[in-house]
């Protein structure tokens, strides 16, 4: 299990990293989305993971921690707050700047191919 | 008093929230009435809160009573408590400035600001790094709102670099506390300190990796160099108030520098000890070559303003590395300082543009101010203050913080790269001072005069400066006694856990 987290952890955050160097707005909001999955689940892993053990004392012989389940929902109600903020801020943007790339100025490289420039 | 140590984070909040309310809402004067009220309160309440700490020693909050080092902890030592005044004042100088017409160009000013003062007066008090983060992002999130208030292009273009850099930082300062809270079973600051001799070889590592992660957290914050790009474009373009406002914020970075890497990776950390002073070094001298660079390539008042700021956080980051207590005392004596006259300046700055026209307050000839002789006075008085020559606090500053590097590489560096960049700003700020107010086209006697609130607003901030100097040796007292906490694990770790003297071994 622990394994298949890591993984899970480790590709979201590769994904995100590498959508949030894009250069138009919309993949970089989708990478900080994953990069914000990769946290989240990063961060509930620091009270290590087991299976079947509530957060309740008493109730089960092994207990989790309860204190990462909070800091994991503290951690995703800001990180929905903040992404709901800059996909607006981003369709602002779009509507300011005549364009959607993150400088504001579609780059001016005319050895590009047009695959290249997106 | 015993809720007195959250009073300065829940009234600025109550303030902003009830600003939203019918009553108050329906009207902008009672928006500004109310909105002043409450900034001068929190002044009260700060006054207060510095003389109890300073008198009597570090309080200590927990949040729902919780025993210690369990809950969430406020701790308003004397530099916590120091620096939530100087908030408390910078905020109500914001305030009283946007009152004569900036509070009209967009909605919610005055609750904005007020959350941003909540956020930054939580992150200044919090004694738990979790914590830490929620207040950081309260302050974020209004501050991302204050910097697009107004409208505009360039508003919305450097808004959009500075939210996703901070959005990534947020997520790398997530990722060390997760290692953090993995390796060490707590988030309390002081018990962290005591836990870190616990560690394995192995979890060392770890552990470093994440204290370093959270000065590039820090770091980003504070705009040191890497990291820096984004605050010159953000500061320029956001309006006068609001930048002047934002002063405070990379300030937020410093003080988080100074509380995490020397009470948890301090002298007393055994292998991890000062694991950030490598860094810092190079860092501070390379901020200080970066904002003299900037300072000097300048085509305006505001983004000089701004390049101004990342020399003051050179100054200060030469603070952090130097790593004794009289070096942090001075740091703290310069950053009260700093954090007044750079704000003043970005209000300057506002002035100086409305009175030039299309020139606006870039360094070309144009049009005499109508209220040249005024403005150029404050611009003096704010220059000679930045660039720090005698008799302003910008000397007294440096001056403490030279004194303080006593190894002879220590002094070395420092001076030379301190003095070096302050010759580079003596040089812009005068060059910026004569095309400004001598190198006039035409005299003209258009334009807007200067609304008394303004003034006021730039002259308190300005006053701060001459009075440091005057009270020069109470103030540095209390920098020094802020210094002493933080240095002292006596004071700032065994005091906040009563468990663990009492019974020591287990809890």
């Amino acid at each position: 299990m622990e394994m298949l987290f890591a993984l899970c952890v480790g590709v979201l955050t590769t994904c995100g990293v590498f959508m949030i160097l894009r250069s138009r707005t919309f993949p970089v909001v989708v990478g900080l989305t994953l990069l914000g999955y990769a946290v989240n689940l990063f961060l509930f892993s620091s009270g290590r993971l087991s299976i079947n053990s509530a957060a309740i004392i008493g109730s089960t012989d092994a207990y989790g921690d309860p204190l990462p389940q909070a800091l994991v929902l503290t951690a995703i109600v800001i990180g929905f707050a903040m992404t709901a903020f800059v996909v607006i801020l981003a369709m602002r943007g779009r509507g300011d700047l005549g364009n959607d790339h993150v400088d504001g100025r579609i780059p001016d490289h005319s050895s590009l191919s047009d695959k290249e420039r997106n | 008093m015993s809720h007195l140590v959250i009073l300065p984070f829940l009234l600025p909040i109550f303030g902003g929230l009830l600003l939203l309310l019918p009553p108050i809402q329906n009207s902008l004067s009672r928006q500004r009435i109310f909105a002043i009220f409450t900034s001068l309160l929190l002044i009260l309440v700060s006054i207060t809160l510095l003389h109890t700490s300073y008198s009597q020693g570090t309080q200590l909050y927990m949040l729902g009573n919780w025993q210690p080092p369990f809950g969430i902890a406020l701790v308003a030592d004397p530099l916590a408590a120091l620096l939530v005044l100087l908030t408390s004042i910078l905020g109500f100088a914001a305030i009283l400035f946007a009152c004569s017409g900036d509070d009209e160009t967009g909605m919610y000013y005055h609750t904005l600001i007020l959350l941003l003062i909540s956020g930054v007066n939580g992150a200044f008090l919090t004694g738990d790094l979790f914590n830490l983060f929620v207040c950081f992002e309260i302050l974020l999130i209004a501050s991302y709102a204050l910097l697009v208030h107004g409208g505009g292009k360039h508003k919305t273009q450097a808004s959009l670099h500075y939210v996703i850099l901070n959005l990534v930082g947020s997520s790398i300062f997530l990722i060390a506390l997760g290692i953090l809270y993995g390796m060490l079973g707590t988030l309390n600051i002081a018990d962290m300190a005591n836990k870190l001799h616990l560690l394995s070889e192995d979890d060392q590592l770890l552990v470093k990796v994440a204290g370093l992660l959270l000065l590039v957290v820090f770091g980003l914050k504070s705009a040191m160099l890497p990291l820096h790009f984004w605050l010159p474009r953000t500061y320029a373009s956001a309006s006068a108030p609001i930048a002047a406002m934002f002063a405070i914020m990379t300030k937020v970075g410093i003080y988080s520098i100074f509380r995490v890497h020397t009470v948890i990776f301090g002298e007393n950390a055994g292998e991890l000890a000062n694991i950030a002073q490598y860094w810092l070094w190079p860092i501070a001298i390379l901020t200080l070559f970066a904002g003299a660079v900037g300072a000097l390539a300048s085509s305006n008042l505001r983004l000089l303003t701004a390049n101004m700021i990342l020399i003051s956080v050179g100054t200060l980051l030469v603070g952090a590395a130097i790593a004794t207590e009289q070096a942090a005392g001075a740091a703290f004596y310069y950053l009260l300082h700093t954090t007044f006259v750079s704000a003043a300046m970005f209000l300057i700055a506002d002035l100086v543009s409305r009175q030039r026209g299309k020139a606006e307050d870039r360094f070309v000839q144009a049009r005499q101010m109508k209220q040249r002789d005024l403005l150029a006075g404050l611009f003096f008085v704010a220059a000679v203050a930045m660039v720090g020559m005698p008799p302003l606090s910008g000397f007294i500053g440096k001056a403490l913080l030279l004194q303080s590097a006593d190894t002879g590489a220590a002094m070395g560096w420092s001076w030379s790269a301190i003095l070096l960049a302050g010759l580079a700003a003596i040089i812009a700020l005068s060059r910026a001072g004569t095309t400004l107010f001598w190198r006039v086209s035409s005299i003209h006697d258009e334009g807007e005069t200067v609304p008394r609130a303004k003034l006021i607003a730039i002259i308190l901030l300005l006053s701060c400066s001459p009075l440091m100097v005057i009270f020069a040796g109470p103030i540095t007292a209390i920098t020094t006694a802020a210094a002493a906490v933080l240095f002292d694990p006596a004071l700032s770790v065994d005091a906040l856990l009563p468990t663990l003297t009492h019974n020591p071994g287990g809890y």
